[in-house]
């Protein structure tokens, strides 16, 4: 067999392994659904102050809720596998709808933010490990397990009351000045100003993360076997430290980016709700208001598939990058 | 060299130690310095630190800050050492049973941790929580549910590696039972990453409490650091001091921990010091 095909192999078997985490996940999500306290009909009833017995069964018996509950898992899952997530009572709206709406904001957010960390964790790691036990090194550890200490709203707060309030130099909430109609790259330029806080407020704990094992991942690097080959064949330390030693260091920098997406969406509800950006943890935030559990975790749902979706992703670059993993 | 001399080598982790007895402190005599409830309207409301006889200021509605942060501070050390316990517990029991039996266990328990990992886990403790109702259970619940798989993998690890081991054959020889091998003679010998791992986790379990009660999930008959900063927001523009100073208390906190475990690791692990 080729090597092409041994990948085309190895992208399929990990497909099919992702497969069981997607349908524990869907029947986790279905039984949060059923220990709340309260279905549908009631948070409609609610609503309406005063519901009458037989309007509430009547509602019961219109989602599906007076149904044996294995009858309503699989009612669940084949909903879910045809991409209706659930009706949100709150916004009188298809949950599947909403959430894909404020899917492109976060994605923004999330891509600008592992750019930004995974970069400058790079550049940071390398300082100190280039510099070992300098100041240069001592400064950088310092900042890295400062970060790595404080909680995401916080520093977006304080960013807001140094750099909106007294400096006036980002705007304090949202995507973009709806009211100026900005087009074409204007309009860029708008969404590019309002991204830069949360960003930066986003990405401040992963660039730890990625600063400190960038770090590792050098030291560990340096004391290879092929690094005193490379040495010995007279190499300057420049050429050993970019050529040879950077590239193998990156590798667990890439992985690490990878399985952290999930934290990623974790901070992005916090840092969302902080500086209103109208993704999908602002639309979390918003549903946690209302008591909008459908939505919640119809959010849930997407945000676990993005996880599974996006570790399958880097494992298949990761087999481009480092030829030594098994494929066949 | 006793524990004491290894811990004290580094000087960051008794920093740590030095900030993390002060918060103990604080948090125990909470009640002495501040009687009254946290919640309750001490004064005129948003004065700033100093002001109206208000350390760090008061809120919009005239609560002391500096009393809800002593309080909070109880909250925060409450939840984060029993959240960590209850994960630690869970991940010892399901990661124990893994390594040391194998087979479809091992495979059954790790399918069950690898799709705990690959769930959100903030956003699965905010879905916990808000399902639960916001109370001080739920939050410990939340917080050990998405906390345990990381210890479950490394109990694992450790339980692999010692099971075959000559001293746990001998056991076996000898007729001890299965519970008995692991509780008095595998358990006793992963201690001590396990504690590094729990101390590490207590700061993140401080920290997604914070989250939680900032999004308006904390107990609500409870103050904490996050409910402090989630309730001072909106009035950021005019009163910058009711949401900086809990922050500051969290930060100091966490940080103190972490370096507490990092001392711990080194003190307990000193071969690993060594090597790198």
């Amino acid at each position: 067999m080729n090597h092409s095909a041994k990948r085309v192999r190895y992208v399929l078997k990990r497909l099919l392994q992702s497969i069981p985490v997607v349908i524990a996940i869907l029947v986790v999500n279905f039984f949060l659904l059923h220990l709340a306290e309260g279905d549908a009909a009631d948070v409609l009833a609610g609503e309406a102050g005063s519901a009458t017995p037989e309007y509430m069964a009547q509602l019961r018996s219109k989602f599906g809720l007076d149904k044996p509950l294995p009858v309503q898992l699989a009612i669940y899952l084949k909903n879910v596998l045809s991409l209706d997530l659930g009706y949100s009572f709150r916004h009188d709206m298809p949950v599947a709808k909403l959430v894909f709406d404020r899917f492109i904001p976060t994605l923004l957010l999330m891509v600008s933010t592992i750019l930004l960390a995974v970069g400058f964790g790079v550049v940071l790691g390398l300082l100190a490990a280039s510099g070992l036990n300098t100041w240069r090194d001592n400064l950088i550890s310092i900042f890295a397990l400062i970060t790595y200490a404080t909680p995401l709203f916080w520093v977006g707060l304080m960013m807001i009351v140094v750099f909106s309030l007294k400096l006036h130099w980002f705007p304090t909430s949202g995507m973009e000045n709806v009211a100026m109609f900005y087009e074409g790259w204007d309009r860029v330029k708008d969404i590019a100003h309002h991204l830069v806080m949360p960003t930066i407020t986003l990405s401040l704990f992963y660039l730890a993360l990625y600063t400190r094992l960038m770090r590792a991942s050098m030291l560990e690097q340096a004391g290879m076997d092929y690094v005193v080959t490379a040495r010995a064949k007279g190499l300057t330390e420049r050429r050993i430290v970019f050529v040879h030693i950077l590239r193998n260091a990156l590798l667990p920098v890439v992985t690490m980016a990878g399985v952290q997406v999930g934290a990623l969406i974790g901070g992005s509800v916090i840092v969302e709700s902080v500086f209103a950006w109208p993704g999908l943890g602002m639309l979390a935030f918003e549903a946690l208001f209302a008591r909008d559990l459908n939505l919640l975790l119809g959010i849930f749902l997407l945000s676990a598939l993005l996880v599974v979706a996006i570790n399958l992703i880097v494992d298949i670059i990761y087999s481009f990058l480092d030829p030594r993993i098994e494929v066949s | 060299m006793s524990f004491w001399q290894l811990y004290r080598r580094n000087t960051s982790a008794v920093i740590g130690l030095v900030i993390l007895i002060s918060v103990f402190v604080i948090a125990a005599c909470a009640s002495l310095i501040f009687p009254e409830d946290p919640f309750r309207l001490a004064g005129k409301p948003m004065s700033g630190p100093g002001l109206n006889g208000f350390l760090l200021g008061s809120d919009t509605l005239g609560r002391d800050v500096a009393a809800g942060i002593a309080h909070g501070a109880r909250t925060s050390l409450m939840i984060g050492g029993l959240a960590t316990a209850v994960a630690v517990f869970i991940g010892a029991v399901l990661g124990g049973l893994a390594g040391y039996y194998g087979g479809w266990i091992d495979d059954i328990l790790m399918r069950v941790t690898e799709m705990f990992q690959t769930i959100p886990s903030f956003l699965f403790a905010i879905l916990l929580v808000a399902i639960m109702k916001p109370s001080i259970q739920s939050i410990i619940i939340a917080i050990s549910v998405v906390s345990w798989p990381a210890v479950a993998r490394l109990v694992r690890g450790e339980f692999i590696s010692l099971r075959n081991r000559e001293f746990v054959q001998a056991c076996h020889i000898v007729g001890m039972g299965d519970i008995r091998i692991m509780m008095a003679e595998i358990l006793p010998n992963c201690l001590s990453p396990i504690i590094v791992a729990g101390s590490l986790m207590v700061a993140t379990a401080i920290l997604i409490e914070s989250g939680l009660s900032f999004l308006g999930l904390g107990d609500p008959n409870i103050i904490s650091w996050g409910f402090q900063i989630g309730a001072g927001r909106t009035v950021l523009r005019s009163a910058w001091w009711v949401c900086t100073f809990p922050g500051v208390a969290i930060l100091l906190t966490v940080l103190a921990i972490n370096l507490v475990g990092e001392g711990l690791n080194d003190a307990l692990n000193p071969r690993l010091r060594e090597r790198t």
